[in-house]
């Protein structure tokens, strides 16, 4: 029996233990037994894909994600979300809050998870036409009402501060490509993004490179803005517990760096009635 | 060559916000926060940290009645919630409170039909000045599918934070503003011809448009708004035995998905 209270799932099945109704006997994620077969058999990558799409997904598809996991797991401490955790671990402050810290910062417009959706939306609408491309790249609000995101300030998926794609997005991008359909969305990234680049003077970003990603593995925008969010945080994670330990006085502190344009010096008593 | 502009900022900041020249003073948008600001109660200060400028005591109260007025100490409402987690599973204060902020920034309630509701306003009223009628705007709205947040078919009898919000309105001088009319007459217009009814969020943005802010700054003021109710959820979860807080039995989780099917199948 349940309680006053339950909750709804249309792909994870519990069922009790005959002496606690708290705790599970066995679990079912989309109809197979979790315990019984699924970690027995399947990879970490199986089973996320299984989770997200609801079928045990074609084992290239499980490569696919794997090396976009691998790409994404670590982006270096340039990276905001990265150096956004490191600000925490330096502190000794709580692991999740260095990956708090990580995802609230990795989920902007600028190479974060809000930009990735809106690289997946427009997936949807250009498809394969550049031209389309071209246009809505340009465009690429929804309507014209404000929302707590603001608009985006460049072509989603591109890189304005970039000058040509950076050899390890390149790599990258050729090496997914080998596990994607030809047909696909990174194939067709692949062979169609020096006309966009050209276009709008700037290289594409790994925005885009997971974006065609997450197409080509058949997800949607929530789903792929989710991966990339979790996809992201070992690399946060790890120079968060790094930065712990190289310790505060190793870390930048920028005070020296920011200059205050109107600084109306020390206060005094004489000073105010000065300017009175 | 794109990438040169960022040289520019790689180790300089130049900014009139303020700064902490550490060991000697604070400067908060010109002014020395210890000595020139400490008169001020802290959400007046946060205000004038949002804005760069002092809007005055009748503004600070006024948002003041915001954030008291949704202090709800009830572990029921969601953000709450995840606050009442934090404690029953004993993680910490800060965690807690911020997790449950965090999903204050929400589509069916909290940021989103704030900043909407407060965007409308602003619209309505551009469309007004150019010659338009209210009611169409409002009927423009609702023919491109759009929801009018702040209205609705009501959840709840009355929402009782309206009539509190307009007493504080008239006791501040914000009751004649012209965005807390167009508020009751598309409330009008929507109950006549949708039976819709109106919450304190329209209410709230309309005060808001009204007292000029833009919607980044009002995310701003009101995103630790409700913190007053989570802390007293977080605390009394934590005095609880861990794990108590309304658990879910296996039962408890209704199954609508595929049937049992095999691996190797």
């Amino acid at each position: 029996m349940p309680s006053d209270y339950v909750y709804h799932s249309n792909f994870w099945l519990e069922e009790p233990e005959e002496s606690n109704p708290f705790a599970a006997k066995a679990c079912y994620c989309h109809g197979y037994d979790v315990y019984g077969q699924v970690i027995t058999k399947a990879t970490w990558f199986e089973y996320l894909l299984l989770m997200l799409k609801g079928d045990r997904p074609q084992p290239g598809e499980a490569a696919l994600l794997e090396k976009i996991a691998l790409v994404l797991a670590n982006q270096g401490p340039k990276e905001a979300s990265i150096r956004a955790a490191m600000n925490g671990g330096v502190a000794g402050t709580n692991h999740s809050s260095a990956l708090m810290s990580a995802m609230a910062v990795g989920s902007g417009l600028y190479g974060g998870s809000q930009e990735l959706e809106i690289c997946m939306r427009l997936w949807r609408e250009c498809e394969q036409d550049v031209e389309r491309w071209k246009v809505r790249l340009q465009d690429p609000q929804e309507d014209e009402r404000a929302d707590i995101w603001p608009a985006i300030e460049h072509p989603p998926g591109f890189d304005p501060n970039g000058d040509n794609i950076p050899t390890t997005l390149l790599q990258s991008l050729e090496l997914l490509v080998q596990f994607a359909p030809d047909d696909g969305a990174l194939a067709w990234l692949r062979n169609h993004r020096d006309i966009l680049e050209g276009f709008f003077r700037c290289p594409i970003s790994i925005t885009s490179v997971a974006a065609a990603t997450f197409v080509d593995l058949g997800l949607d925008q929530d789903q792929g803005s989710m991966l990339y969010l979790m996809l992201r945080l070992p690399g946060a994670a790890v120079h968060a517990l790094e930065q712990r330990k190289m310790g505060w006085k190793k870390f930048p502190f920028y005070s020296s760096a920011i200059e205050l344009e109107d600084d109306p010096g020390p206060y005094s008593e004489h000073n105010q009635e000065g300017k009175q | 060559m794109n990438h040169e502009r960022l040289y520019d900022s790689e180790s300089r900041l130049v900014t009139r916000i303020g700064k902490a020249f550490l060991t000697e003073r604070v400067v908060m948008h010109g002014k020395d926060l210890h000595h020139q600001l400490d008169h001020l109660e802290w959400l007046h200060l946060y205000i004038y940290a949002i804005l760069g400028r002092d809007p005055g005591r009748n503004v600070a109260n006024m948002l003041n009645c915001y954030w008291v007025g949704s202090s709800y100490p009830d572990p029921s409402i969601w953000p709450n919630h995840v606050a009442a987690l934090a404690g029953s599973v004993r993680s910490t204060p800060s965690l807690g409170m911020m997790a449950g902020l965090s999903i204050w920034e929400a589509s069916i309630y909290g940021r989103r039909p704030e900043v909407r509701a407060l965007d409308f306003f602003y619209r309505a009223g551009k469309w007004c000045d150019e010659g338009g009628k209210l009611e169409n705007f409002v009927d423009h709205e609702k023919d491109q599918g759009r929801i009018l947040f702040g209205y609705g078919r009501p959840l709840a009898a009355t929402d009782e934070r309206i009539a509190f919000t307009l007493a504080k309105a008239k006791e501040y001088g914000f009751y004649e503003g012209r965005h807390l009319k167009m508020a009751f007459a598309v409330y009008e217009h929507v109950n006549k011809k949708h039976g819709y009814s109106m919450n304190v969020a329209a209410v709230h943005a309309a005060l808001a448009a009204d007292m000029g802010f833009t919607c980044e700054e009002y995310q701003l003021i009101l995103s630790p708004g409700f913190v007053t109710g989570m802390a007293p959820c977080f605390k009394d979860a934590r005095s609880r035995p861990e794990g108590s807080f309304f658990p879910i039995r296996c039962e408890s989780i209704v199954y609508n998905g595929v049937a049992k099917r095999d691996w190797e199948d």
